[in-house]
């Protein structure tokens, strides 16, 4: 309960401390010491025979946007889904090396996948809302979560954080798959955000929407990165360095060739091979 | 280059002309071919129509059949169907209750749970050619199993448990494909949210295949309400004076009312025939639409 009025106070804008914290450290681009909240060592990932990711390290901060970005295929998207061991699903996928949340390996055997997926959040790269209503597609996860007490309120707090109330706010009822592109994805956000996880992970959540409809969900991502710890994957390098406050650049083979702050990554690569990719000598 | 070019694009104009004889040659093929399924099918109704005209009445559809054709006249003592169209809709609704559990059970199991191996390609190949297994095979199946060595004798029970056998892999096959046709998209999108498998199942899944698998299982039962051969071996009656009246009752189907009056000698009985076959056409085209209704109506796409 007092999270959630935390949450509210801020979401209204009566918490000026942390807006402007977060705000300076956003333009200042400087390094915080902080705790990450998710942490890889030497994560590799196997598709059958295949190799998708080369034994990845990268920590993960509290709050912040970090982008994942590099050419197709380099592995940014299995790094994603190994994080809330969305692999699982896939049969032939085998990883190996670790993945803290919170100092907790998620691959450890008691850890139980289900439970980790509502702690983690996940929004996909075409909108997926359930031929439900538009309530009833917010109110899922709370339905199979169990949290389904004040189901009204907890609907409406996710789709006014998804910044989609105004629009669909009279007509609750009716079917998810009839919004536009960038409603179903703000609608599926919301539904995301509706059980209060600590992170979400976007998978290329713009990709297959128009202009305006990207810049409303690039506006919403920063703006979650006040609640959440955000992790997304695009292949729009613009993107990344408009919304991300930390950047990973994956390569070919499913090397991290660069880890690092978005400003640094953009101005001042270290990594030749990721200055041609930002640079746009290939990608 | 430009000398090359200029009018080439009039050069070889038979060519092209001679190709689209071709295409429409192939069309009237095809509307032929079209036209014989169609064709058939409306001579068919038309003379079954025709001679069945007056013989299709309220008494024929609750007496119980006769040997002789003045019962079956208007002033007559009353004579039908009734016993078989009972036991028919019974039958099918047995079959149906059956069938369901076992099929969609069977096909969600095969389609969502069994890890793949050889063993559930060697199970699933095996269903699939189950499915071209003669009716008659099922009956002698029936007919063991069932009736001899379960002790169920030649009742409804038997009937509906042989008769399930008999469209069962249809059903899991249409069942697995509805199935299949859920977009993982949805089920990527349930488990995001921290859903198990079973709620999966439940809230994603079967909700959005369930048209489907309503079809093909009400497709298939269809097929069974017509079937004669595996309820003759199972051991129906031709001609039953009362209708059953319970799972273990003696029962008439149909088909085997039907086929019995065709064999008999007065030229009446074809009339009667053909009446008894415009009530089981009835009932197949009024399931066939249900299905239609269902898939139309419970698509969550629309």
């Amino acid at each position: 309960m007092e999270t959630d009025r935390a949450r509210l106070a801020s979401r209204g804008g009566e918490d000026p401390d942390r807006r402007t914290a977060s705000d300076r450290d956003r333009r200042s681009g400087t390094p915080r010491a902080e705790e990450p909240v998710i942490e890889s060592r030497d994560l590799s990932v196997f598709y059958g025979e295949e190799q998708a990711l080369q034994g990845i390290d990268m920590s993960i901060p509290e709050r912040r946007v970090t982008a994942l970005i590099g050419p197709s295929g380099c592995g940014k998207s299995t790094f994603l889904r190994s994080i809330n061991r969305m692999n699982d699903l896939i049969d032939v996928a085998r990883v190996e090396g670790e993945l803290y949340f919170h100092g907790k390996n998620v691959y450890d055997d008691d850890v139980d996948p289900v439970a980790l997926r509502r702690k983690i959040g996940m929004v996909f790269q075409k909108p997926n809302p359930f031929p439900k209503s538009i309530f009833d597609n917010v109110a899922y996860g709370l339905r199979v979560q169990g949290k389904d007490d004040d189901v009204e309120r907890k609907v409406r707090t996710a789709l006014e954080r998804a910044a989609l109330l105004d629009e669909v706010e009279d007509r609750l009822d009716e079917s998810g798959l009839d919004l536009s592109g960038g409603q179903q994805q703000r609608l599926c956000i919301a539904r995301a955000i509706a059980p209060d996880p600590e992170v979400i992970l976007m998978d290329e959540p713009a990709s297959a929407l128009d202009p305006v409809a990207t810049s409303q969900i690039e506006d919403l991502v920063e703006e979650l990165a006040r609640e959440y710890t955000v992790v997304i994957v695009t292949h729009n390098m613009q993107q990344a360095a408009r919304i991300s406050d930390k950047t990973a650049v994956f390569l070919t083979g499913g090397y991290l060739a660069e880890f690092d702050d978005t400003s640094k990554i953009f101005e001042n690569p270290q990594n030749q091979r990721v200055e041609d990719y930002i640079t746009g000598k290939f990608g | 280059m430009s000398t090359e070019t200029d009018g080439s694009f009039v050069d070889g104009l038979e060519d092209i002309e001679r190709k689209r004889l071709y295409g429409r040659l192939f069309v009237a093929v095809c509307f032929a071919s079209t036209l014989v399924g169609v064709v058939a099918l409306v001579a068919l109704l038309a003379d079954v129509l025709y001679e069945s005209w007056g013989w299709v009445s309220w008494e024929f559809l609750t007496y119980p059949p006769s040997q002789a054709v003045e019962n079956f006249l208007p002033g007559g003592r009353g004579a039908g169907i009734y016993p078989a169209l009972v036991g028919s809709i019974f039958l099918i609704a047995l079959t149906a209750v059956f069938t369901v559990f076992l099929g969609v059970g069977a096909a969600i199991y095969l389609e969502e749970y069994a890890a793949e191996s050889r063993l559930k390609s060697f199970v699933e190949a095996n269903i699939a050619n189950l499915a071209g297994v003669p009716s008659i095979v099922y009956g002698l199946l029936g007919l063991a199993i069932f009736v001899r060595w379960f002790q169920l004798g030649a009742s409804l029970i038997a009937g509906a448990l042989t008769l399930t056998l008999l469209i069962l892999p249809i059903v899991i096959v249409s069942s697995q494909e509805a199935l299949r046709a859920v977009p993982d998209s949805q089920r990527q999108a349930a488990y995001g949210v921290g859903a198990t498998k079973w709620q999966v199942i439940r809230d994603v899944v079967l909700p959005r295949a369930l048209p489907g698998i309503m079809t093909g299982t009400i497709l298939s039962l269809s097929r069974a309400i017509g079937e004669t051969a595996p309820i003759l071996m199972v051991g129906a009656s031709t001609s039953l004076f009362v209708a059953p009246d319970g799972l273990t009752s003696p029962f008439s189907a149909m088909p085997m009312t039907i086929f019995e009056w065709a064999t008999l000698p007065e030229a009446e009985f074809q009339h009667i025939a053909a009446a008894g076959i415009v009530v089981l056409l009835t009932i197949l085209l009024l399931m066939n639409a249900t299905a239609i209704l269902i898939r139309n109506r419970y698509d969550p796409r629309s």
